[in-house]
């Protein structure tokens, strides 16, 4: 239980205006957390933070913790580029790299200076084979990633995200712009791997949620609403707002 | 697409609730006609029967479209699992009030006990309360009702510890009774039956409001209670409504 992942008091502003209003939670590992809410409760946002995403945006401050195996990820000793490697991401819409399947998976080790044809050849085989698309791939490594299926595509990425053995991953969405064979495909791939780390998933679908999850968190206009076992959220929620939520009532 | 769902919610909820005070009628229609001599008009409960029947496959067509096609989750799934699974107890207990209709209209009685009579009348009385009282406690969604509501079938269940006592009595004295007896121990029995559904109703208001699935039959949680309770009081002769307050 090495990679837990846990925000305390976390806020993020834009300018003077508040977006995150305070949020505590802690991700185990092993299990795969969703975070549900409607389009612009935060979700997205607050996923950005635990891998120093919004870094990248003038004007925003971020006060509260962040913390990896207890250590501050926002703390000036630690480098982005390594927050980055323990902390993976996936977005929406798969974005392979415009070259070979086997240089999209090979180039974070790469980047983190793996040379040996043969240590690469290993860590793209493991990588596509956790990610279950080894089987549709392996005799077309060279084939460009960016002619395979939109579900094949989200898989690679997975593959990619997974080659630098990370301890967290972040999934923003990863299924809403594919069919639904390719999302369960991808689900399962998710499921399979949830063992080795530490899964953390943003969707808007809430049978994927319930499908595949083992804790909800519900936010709401910035605020964490409510967060617990998935069973428990979709079965007999703490808050009559969470339930309504879930129905489609608002959202 | 959310209000559409909220007014069939609502619909299946009113559905319910009326197909529960049909039930209600339908066992005082039961019981009376199995009390009086009077079988002038002994379609009427099996008439009656027939209405819940169709009642409740209406409903389990209505919930069972509402689970498949808006996949409720939460509060909402609750609720309508609830209406599933309480509409077949009532279902089951308007059946029962329809054999108690049968026992009345194949009556073949040579014999007539008051003590009995006067069981099957605070027996029936007593149903009709739980079930008023559950529908009660359904609208308002009120889990502690329901809670003493369960508690009241031991009462229902000594009634009928004391009839059949009374039954077999008088069957050892009149050989020749044994028919009619027999069709006050079906009765009785039947009244004993929409008891457990009735605590088997309140069961599911509980797990509507709070997920919790529990057994709330006195009886069940502790088999000895009724016959213990019984021996307490065994010298103050016939048990009253009032004594077990």
């Amino acid at each position: 239980m090495g990679k837990i992942l846990s925000t305390k008091n976390l806020r993020l502003y834009y300018g003077k205006s508040e977006a995150l209003h305070g949020i505590s939670l802690k991700f185990l590992d092993g299990e795969i957390t969703a975070l549900i809410g409607p389009s612009g409760c935060g979700k997205s946002t607050y996923l950005r933070c635990l891998n120093r995403m919004n870094d990248l945006l003038d004007n925003v401050t971020i006060t509260g913790t962040i913390k990896l195996q207890g250590k501050d990820i926002y703390s000036p000793k630690m480098s982005k580029s390594e927050i980055r490697k323990k902390i993976g991401m996936v977005f929406q819409q798969p974005n392979p790299f415009p070259f070979s399947i086997y240089d999209n998976v090979a180039y974070g080790p790469r980047i983190s200076g793996v040379k040996d044809k043969k240590v690469l050849d290993e860590i793209v085989e493991t990588s596509l084979k956790k990610a279950a698309i080894w089987d549709e791939v392996k005799d077309d490594l060279k084939k460009n990633a960016v002619a395979l299926s939109g579900g094949q595509q989200q898989r690679v990425c997975i593959a990619r995200t997974l080659a630098v053995n990370p301890d967290v991953i972040l999934l923003d969405e990863p299924t809403s712009a594919l069919d639904p064979i390719s999302s369960v495909k991808v689900e399962s791939t998710l499921m399979d791997i949830k063992k080795d780390y530490n899964i953390i998933l943003v969707t808007h679908n809430m049978q994927q949620a319930s499908r595949i999850s083992d804790k909800t968190a519900f936010m709401l206009n910035g605020r964490l609403i409510e967060f617990d076992k998935t069973e428990k959220m979709f079965l007999n929620p703490e808050n009559k707002i969470t339930s309504d939520y879930l129905n489609g009532r608002f959202g | 697409m959310a209000k559409k769902f909220t007014e069939e919610l609502k619909k299946l909820q009113n559905n319910f609730i009326s197909m529960g005070i049909d039930v209600n009628e339908e066992i005082y229609q039961a019981t009376k006609l199995f009390l009086s001599s009077n079988h002038a008009d002994k379609n009427i409960v099996s008439n009656q029967d027939k209405n819940v029947n169709q009642k409740e496959v209406n409903l389990e067509e209505q919930a069972l479209n509402l689970i498949a096609l808006q996949q409720p989750v939460a509060n909402d799934f609750r609720e309508i699992i609830c209406i599933l699974k309480a509409s077949s107890d009532l279902e089951r207990i308007g059946d029962h009030a329809a054999s108690i209709a049968n026992e009345a209209v194949h009556l073949k009685a040579v014999i007539q006990n008051p003590d009995v009579e006067r069981i099957i009348t605070q027996m029936s009385l007593k149903v009709r309360t739980m079930l008023e009282s559950f529908l009660n406690s359904y609208y308002h969604n009120d889990s502690y009702e329901s809670r003493v509501i369960a508690q009241e079938d031991i009462l229902v269940d000594k009634y009928f510890v004391q009839a059949r006592k009374l039954i077999m009595q008088e069957a050892e004295e009149h050989d020749l009774a044994i028919d009619a007896l027999y069709n006050y121990l079906r009765v009785i029995r039947l009244l004993e039956r929409i008891g457990d559904h009735i605590v088997n109703l309140t069961e599911w208001i509980l797990y509507r409001n709070s997920g919790e699935l529990v057994e709330l039959n006195p009886g069940k949680i502790e088999p000895d209670l009724v016959r213990r309770d019984l021996e307490k009081n065994k010298n103050n002769g016939l048990i009253d409504d009032k004594d077990n307050q």
